[in-house]
């Protein structure tokens, strides 16, 4: 099997993988960061959203190959105690149900944010139908994107 | 002797609570299957067996509360544990919440199901953290030597209100735990309360907004392989052969093994490809050569079964209630009016796919580690199942992604420890979307042939629901009886306050080899649909307003009454529309609860737009207001996915939608604003939170187009472009 550098939250790693095995697969099984989820792999649900070179993809389509030497940001990454303005709007706004979507929608929006510091409700629809909720937190996290853009001016 | 079994009893105690230093010990005794007896001071851990520590308070001050009802996005995390640290009087930050994992001296409550967590341990658990706050405060008067009443707690301390001196409850926790416990403490009054009732942060949002929150599909144990299995497209087939040759050529792949998926009565024979990573197994799973007898079910297609409930709507079905002479009165009646409901089996798709790790070992002992809403009932069936004692059966509940009734089934599970005790490793196995998608179970469809009569002023006469479905129960059990009434498959239709003197309700039932499984809300998801569409089908047809023609049903008092005033004020229901608008109602009381809708929708091209929606949910006390809200927001999003996306269909005896793009769920852009409003007079009778959302969804919005368009919906899924 090929061996690949791969950069995740700034740091180095070094795994021994298949070439065509999802990044998904390779940020939670051989890397361990469980923070990023497996919802339906064929890039329809968002649940494994991760940012590479700071774009939000869905890692459960993006093959390992293409991302070995690129810098990838995970949930794990954005922020070391839970402070990034997405994360206090979401804590402040109660967002999550079970959560098991969260992550993923965490990353669309801190891609969303940083490239639309004040988004309208057309662009938080572009940037977040990507990711499903089955429990339904739509509207709360429609809020907390506004709430997390107030935060940060 | 006594003293040898309470070192055992303290020693099984340590191992399972990993707590050393424990001071203060306070539960509940638990009787036999019905669970709740008494509160009961076990910090002597002399019996342990029969006594659940709900609260633990170590000598360090350390506080722990166990959770018995598993967290799937409804907030229990925060709920339950509340009911104890309010009249314990500590903060939840000052608090460990432990879930339990269906071990027997928890009770036999421990579950997620039928919007009953809050309501199923509102008082029994409030009085374990009073009596444990009574002891301590009794603890410190005598330590002081001052009387009672001049002694108070709060924030986990003790204070003596003359002096101003206090102690902390670790300093306290021994000596409390030589007093007798209290056994009818004195509870707060809600006015004082400081967590019930208020809009507490969930202390699992922070853990779920960093990727900290564990979920059963992340967990990982030691020398742990991973399992993907292949499942029969066709329902209802036999495996014949199969070749696991290019399987096992698949680097990474270890074996491959036959197992059962078991569910309900059916046992489908699967096929698990094991590797030492989850993609290498998912590969060896794909490239397996499987022959199936599919025994003609393979000719198995929506189309046809759908036909043949129509075909048994003719049938008179076995009486479910019956009030007055419904036939007489129909037939004599001036007005009458006839309908036919139709709706489709939907999926339960929870976002975190099934999966579950096992680890079998020492020949009888097994460990779980799983998202499951049943950990109870977990022990009992695999104790009995795999014929091992129910204490050698460890669960671990872990936050669940997602559960809407799709983990109150242990059938993923079943698959795990077979392979487990098969290769003697620990096994992760994981579902794909796919699998989760074609595979079941679903929730049934219901079909439902109404009927009702009209006085010759416009009053409600006569009333029959007749519902023609598939049954729950057939799926569960062998010998399933059809002359008996089937109480899941009329739910809620025998309990609508209206007053109509003359009612019928029937279920006709029709056979199915499909899996079928209660589903958020359950039958009265689509019930409900027939049920409140039709009677606005009779306010139509008596020329009454809808909201009127309701209140005229209900002259007595009744909380669904106050769910339609509430209604009709915080919607403004008698104030005009703008032009190309229209508004509806529906409510529906259940089991579960009681909640209602009023949406409006205007016209959009040959399609409609949702303009608002306004929610009552009718709770009688709440523990917290901002979890009730996102509890119906989420269940109205729910709803709305039932009623205008594909649902699930059948063709050459296999599931059609296979992912979430064939199979969709609502996305943000397609999801109207909620606005929730929470009626709590604060009574005893509390009613249930997650589920009520769910059923007056679907016919408010369709009462709402037929206000807008004159266009009556009277099958779902329908396309809200297309109307």
């Amino acid at each position: 099997m090929p061996v690949y550098e791969i950069n995740i939250n700034n740091k180095p790693y070094t795994v021994d993988v298949e070439t065509n095995m999802p990044l998904l697969w390779v940020i939670r099984d051989f890397v361990g960061l469980t923070g990023t989820k497996f919802g339906c792999g064929i890039a329809q649900c968002g649940a494994c959203t991760v940012h590479l070179e700071g774009n939000p993809i869905r890692s459960c389509s993006f093959p390992v190959a293409a991302a070995a030497g690129k810098k990838i940001t995970t949930i794990e990454g954005i922020s070391q105690n839970v402070d990034h303005a997405i994360q206090k709007a979401w804590i402040e706004l109660q967002v999550p149900q079970c959560g098991y979507c969260q992550s993923g929608q965490i990353m669309s929006a801190v891609a969303l944010l940083k490239s639309k510091p004040s988004p309208t409700d057309a662009d938080i629809d572009a940037a977040m139908q990507g990711n499903l909720c089955r429990c339904g937190t739509y509207q709360r996290i429609r809020s907390a994107i506004h709430r997390a853009a107030e935060l940060i001016k | 002797m006594q003293q040898t079994s309470s070192n055992i009893n303290r020693r099984r105690f340590i191992k399972l609570t990993g707590i050393t230093g424990a001071g203060l010990i306070v539960g509940l005794s638990v009787s036999g299957k019905n669970g709740i007896a008494a509160i009961a001071n076990l910090s002597n851990a002399g019996e342990l067996y029969e006594l659940t520590p709900y609260v633990i308070i170590e000598k360090s001050g350390a506080i722990t509360i166990y959770n018995d009802k598993p967290e799937i996005g409804q907030g229990t995390f925060q709920s339950i544990p509340s009911l104890i640290a309010e009249e314990l009087e500590v903060l939840l930050s000052q608090v460990t919440i432990k879930q339990t994992g269906g071990e027997k001296k928890f009770g036999s409550m421990q579950f997620a199901g039928g919007s009953m967590s809050v309501r199923s341990s509102y008082t029994s658990l409030r009085k374990v953290g009073a009596s444990a706050k009574e002891m301590l405060v009794r603890a410190a008067s005598q330590q002081w030597n001052v009387p009672l009443e001049e002694c108070y707690a709060a924030e986990a301390k003790v204070f003596h209100r003359p002096s101003g001196k206090y102690l902390g409850y670790g300093d306290l926790a021994e000596a409390a735990a030589k007093l007798e416990v209290s056994k009818e403490p004195k509870l707060k009054d809600p006015k004082d309360f400081k967590l019930l009732g208020k809009n507490v942060q969930r202390p699992d949002i922070p853990l779920k907004s960093s990727g900290k929150a564990i979920f059963g599909i992340d967990v990982k144990v030691p020398g742990m392989v991973y399992a993907s299995v292949a499942y029969c497209p066709v329902f209802g087939a036999k495996l014949l052969s199969y070749d696991a040759e290019t399987s096992q050529k698949v680097k990474g792949v270890i074996g491959v093994e036959r197992c059962e998926r078991i569910f309900g009565k059916y046992k489908y024979d699967v096929v698990a490809v094991i590797a030492d990573n989850y993609w290498a197994a998912y590969q060896g799973r794909k490239v397996l050569t499987i022959k199936w007898d599919y025994k003609g079910k393979e000719n198995f297609n929506s189309k046809t079964f759908e036909q043949s409930l129509r075909d048994l709507a003719k049938k008179d079905g076995v009486v479910a209630h019956n009030q007055g002479d419904f036939d007489k009165t129909f037939v004599a009646a001036p007005t009458k009016v006839e309908a036919f409901y139709e709706t489709p089996i939907v999926s339960h798709s929870p976002i975190e796919p099934m999966n579950c790790v096992a680890s079998w070992y020492d020949t009888n002992k097994l460990e779980i580690w799983v998202s499951t809403q049943v950990p109870g009932d977990i022990i009992d069936s695999f104790a009995k199942a795999y014929s091992i004692p129910e204490e050698n059966i460890k669960v671990n509940v872990l936050f669940n992604g997602g559960g809407f009734g799709r983990r109150l089934y242990n059938d993923y599970i079943h698959e795990a420890v077979q392979l487990t005790k098969k290769i003697g490793k620990p096994v992760k196995l994981i579902w794909t979307r796919e699998d989760d998608t074609q595979q079941g179970p679903f929730r049934p469809m219901t079909f439902s042939a109404m009927k009702g009569a009209l006085s010759a002023d416009g009053k409600a006469i006569a009333f029959q629901h007749k519902v023609i479905a598939p049954s729950l129960d057939a799926s569960e059990k062998e010998n399933y009886d059809v002359t008996k009434p089937d109480a899941n498959m009329t739910e809620g239709i025998n309990e609508q306050k209206y007053e109509i003197a003359n009612m019928k309700n029937l279920y006709v039932y029709a056979d199915s080899h499909l899996p079928f499984a209660a589903w958020r809300a359950v039958t009265s998801t689509t019930l409900a649909f027939a049920h409140e569409s039709f009677i606005d089908e009779m306010a139509v047809k008596a020329k009454k307003d809808p909201m009127a023609f309701r209140m005229e049903m209900l002259t007595k008092d009744s909380d669904t009454k106050n769910v339609l005033q509430k209604l009709r004020e915080v919607s403004g229901w008698d104030k005009p529309l703008p032009a190309d608008w229209g508004r509806g109602v529906a409510q529906y009381e259940f089991f579960a609860g009681l909640g209602g809708y009023v949406i409006e929708v205007s016209k959009k091209g040959t399609g409609i737009k949702i303009e608002k929606v306004f929610a009552v949910i009718d709770l009688g006390t709440v523990v917290n207001p901002d979890t009730v809200k996102a509890q119906v927001e989420g269940a109205a999003t729910m709803a709305l996915t039932a009623a205008i996306k594909s649902g699930i269909t059948f063709d050459k005896g296999q599931t059609v939608q296979t992912n979430f793009h064939n199979n969709q769920l609502v996305r943000i852009n397609e999801m109207p604003v909620v606005e929730v409003h929470i009626l709590a007079n604060g009574g005893p009778n509390i009613k249930g939170v997650g589920e009520p959302g769910l059923p007056p969804f679907a016919p408010a919005l369709c009462n709402a187009i037929f206000a807008a368009t004159g266009k009556r919906i009277r099958r779902l899924p329908f396309d809200l472009n297309k109307i």
